[in-house]
């Protein structure tokens, strides 16, 4: 009977210094509080954070998903508009070209228009220079047969002689062709 | 025990429960382990009402924070337990958190961890027994049963074989709970016996001292692996109870 | 008596000393897992990431029965 009792005791103080984890008298109010905290923590992440992050996941997914498709949608958009500016920057393309051809032709027959009558007004005043100096070498020559009889008369009267005129004229104009 | 000597190291005095307003212990009265339990609750409710609260597009630093462990909680259990854990989630991301922050709460000085007590970890792990037994036969009835009856097993062996899995079932929740609570106390009272060798050394209590800064990182570690192996056995015994076929 | 009680306290320290040899056998199997998980995943990195959730499973695993041994040394010392 002592014996159990001093071993009773001595498992009471072993107790206490022992491991308070094998402290069976503590652990009733152990599971209790730590199943009040879980259920508390339970409460707060299922009913209230949870949902929350679930949705703002969600609805960043969403979000990026829509970005995303709107996205692609410019990116068509932007394609299409592309082609149709290539399209209208080549057809002013052709159209420039056109104008350019035209202006082009209309000013080369006007340059062929003016050409025309420029060389026209040009061979006019040639033959009418022409025409003057032949009239001017004409006039020169008499003069020059007119002198010359002045001079041949004027010579054979200074050597002593008479001359006759017609004779004077004839030998002249003989020298004057020959 | 060995008190006689100059060397005094109680490394297990750090676990004692005691009563916050003195007088013995009965079923509801608050100790030093019912403070730590309100601080680890008040600290998660804090961290993710407050991750939650912005619900902006753009996360910020908190935010970010709790959408990492939702993120992580969710598929996780997605990956392990299948889709139709899926509705566990938020019983599993309890058990993460709580055994996370506890843990960690637990590594300041001063404090008290509420899972380095077995009562505590025997609590979560029962908690996941009891689920994983109860989902199990009221989703698959004795279907429940086909697990421990290992199929691909010769004939002749397959009692054998459903005798260890059943032995190996039930050991579960004790293996469950050990794990947790034996490496938190382990982690515990080792820088406890190396504060106790520095408060003699003199001089040379660096060295117990730098062996604690060691340790001290080692357990940070173990405080983040334990919580994670928790919950990830957890999601592997989900799986037995919700998923198709055992593995 | 106190012979006696002398005797019970030595047998109880030395079974948790040799209780405690198991742990061995657990970082032996815990080593194991490691190295065959840190081979595996070097030689096919690629399909690391999905295998982590079953190399910390089998970690726990192994660490089970080591945690096991230790309990019982728990146990001899301060329960039994």
């Amino acid at each position: 009977m002592a014996t159990e009792e001093t071993a009773h005791a001595a498992a009471e103080a072993a107790h206490q210094a022992g491991m308070p984890q094998l402290n069976f008298a503590t652990w009733p109010n152990q599971i209790f509080w730590l199943v009040v905290a879980m259920v508390v923590i339970w409460f707060v992440l299922a009913k209230i954070a949870l949902p929350r992050i679930g949705g703002v996941l969600a609805e960043r997914k969403g979000a990026i998903a829509k970005d995303l498709a709107a996205a692609e949608e410019l990116k068509s958009k932007a394609k299409a508009a592309e082609g149709a500016y290539t399209a209208a920057l080549d057809q002013a393309r052709a159209e420039a070209a056109k104008i350019i051809a035209a202006t082009k032709a209309e000013i080369q027959k006007e340059l062929d228009a003016a050409t025309a009558e420029a060389d026209a007004k040009i061979s006019a005043k040639a033959a009418e220079g022409e025409s003057r100096i032949a009239e001017i070498r004409a006039g020169a020559e008499a003069a020059v047969a007119e002198v010359a009889k002045d001079t041949a008369g004027a010579l054979v009267s200074a050597l002593g002689g008479s001359a006759d005129e017609a004779a004077i004229a004839s030998a002249v104009s003989a020298r004057v062709k020959g | 025990m060995a008190e006689e000597g100059g060397l005094q190291i109680h490394p297990m005095d750090q676990f004692q429960i005691h009563s916050l307003f003195g007088g013995d212990i009965g079923m509801f009265t608050p100790t030093n382990q019912t403070l730590w339990l309100g601080i680890t609750v008040l600290a998660i409710s804090a961290l993710m009402l407050a991750a939650s609260a912005g619900r902006s597009m753009i996360p910020g630093r908190v935010q970010s924070i709790g959408e990492l462990f939702y993120g992580f909680i969710h598929d996780m259990v997605e990956e392990v337990a299948g889709h139709d854990g899926a509705k566990f989630f938020p019983y599993v991301m309890a058990l993460f958190t709580f055994i996370l922050f506890s843990n960690l709460l637990g590594l300041l000085p001063m404090s008290f961890s509420p899972t380095s007590h077995i009562a505590a970890t025997a609590t979560l792990a029962i908690m996941v027994f009891l689920t994983v037994t109860l989902v199990g036969i009221w989703r698959k009835g004795l279907g429940f049963l086909a697990m421990f009856w290992v199929s691909s097993a010769p004939l002749v062996l397959r009692p054998v074989l459903a005798a260890i899995e059943v032995i190996s079932y039930f050991v579960r929740p004790l293996s469950h709970s050990i794990r947790l609570g034996g490496n938190i106390m382990a982690g515990h009272a080792m820088i406890k016996v190396f504060a106790g060798f520095a408060g003699v050394m003199g001089v040379a209590s660096v060295l117990p001292i730098a062996a604690i800064a060691a340790i001290y990182g080692l357990e940070l570690l173990v405080a983040v692996v334990q919580a994670y192996v928790f919950t990830i056995l957890t999601c592997v015994y989900l799986r037995d109870a919700v998923g198709e076929a055992h593995h | 008596m106190e012979d006696v009680a002398q005797f019970a306290l030595m047998g109880k320290y030395i079974g948790a000393g040799l209780a405690t040899i198991g742990l061995g056998g657990a970082g032996i199997g815990v080593g194991n897992i490691a190295a065959n998980f840190l081979a595996g995943a070097l030689r096919n990195p690629s399909a690391a990431p999905a295998q982590t959730a079953n190399f910390f499973v089998g970690v726990a695993f192994a660490e089970a029965l080591g945690i096991f041994s230790f309990l019982i040394a728990l146990l001899l010392l301060f329960a039994a």
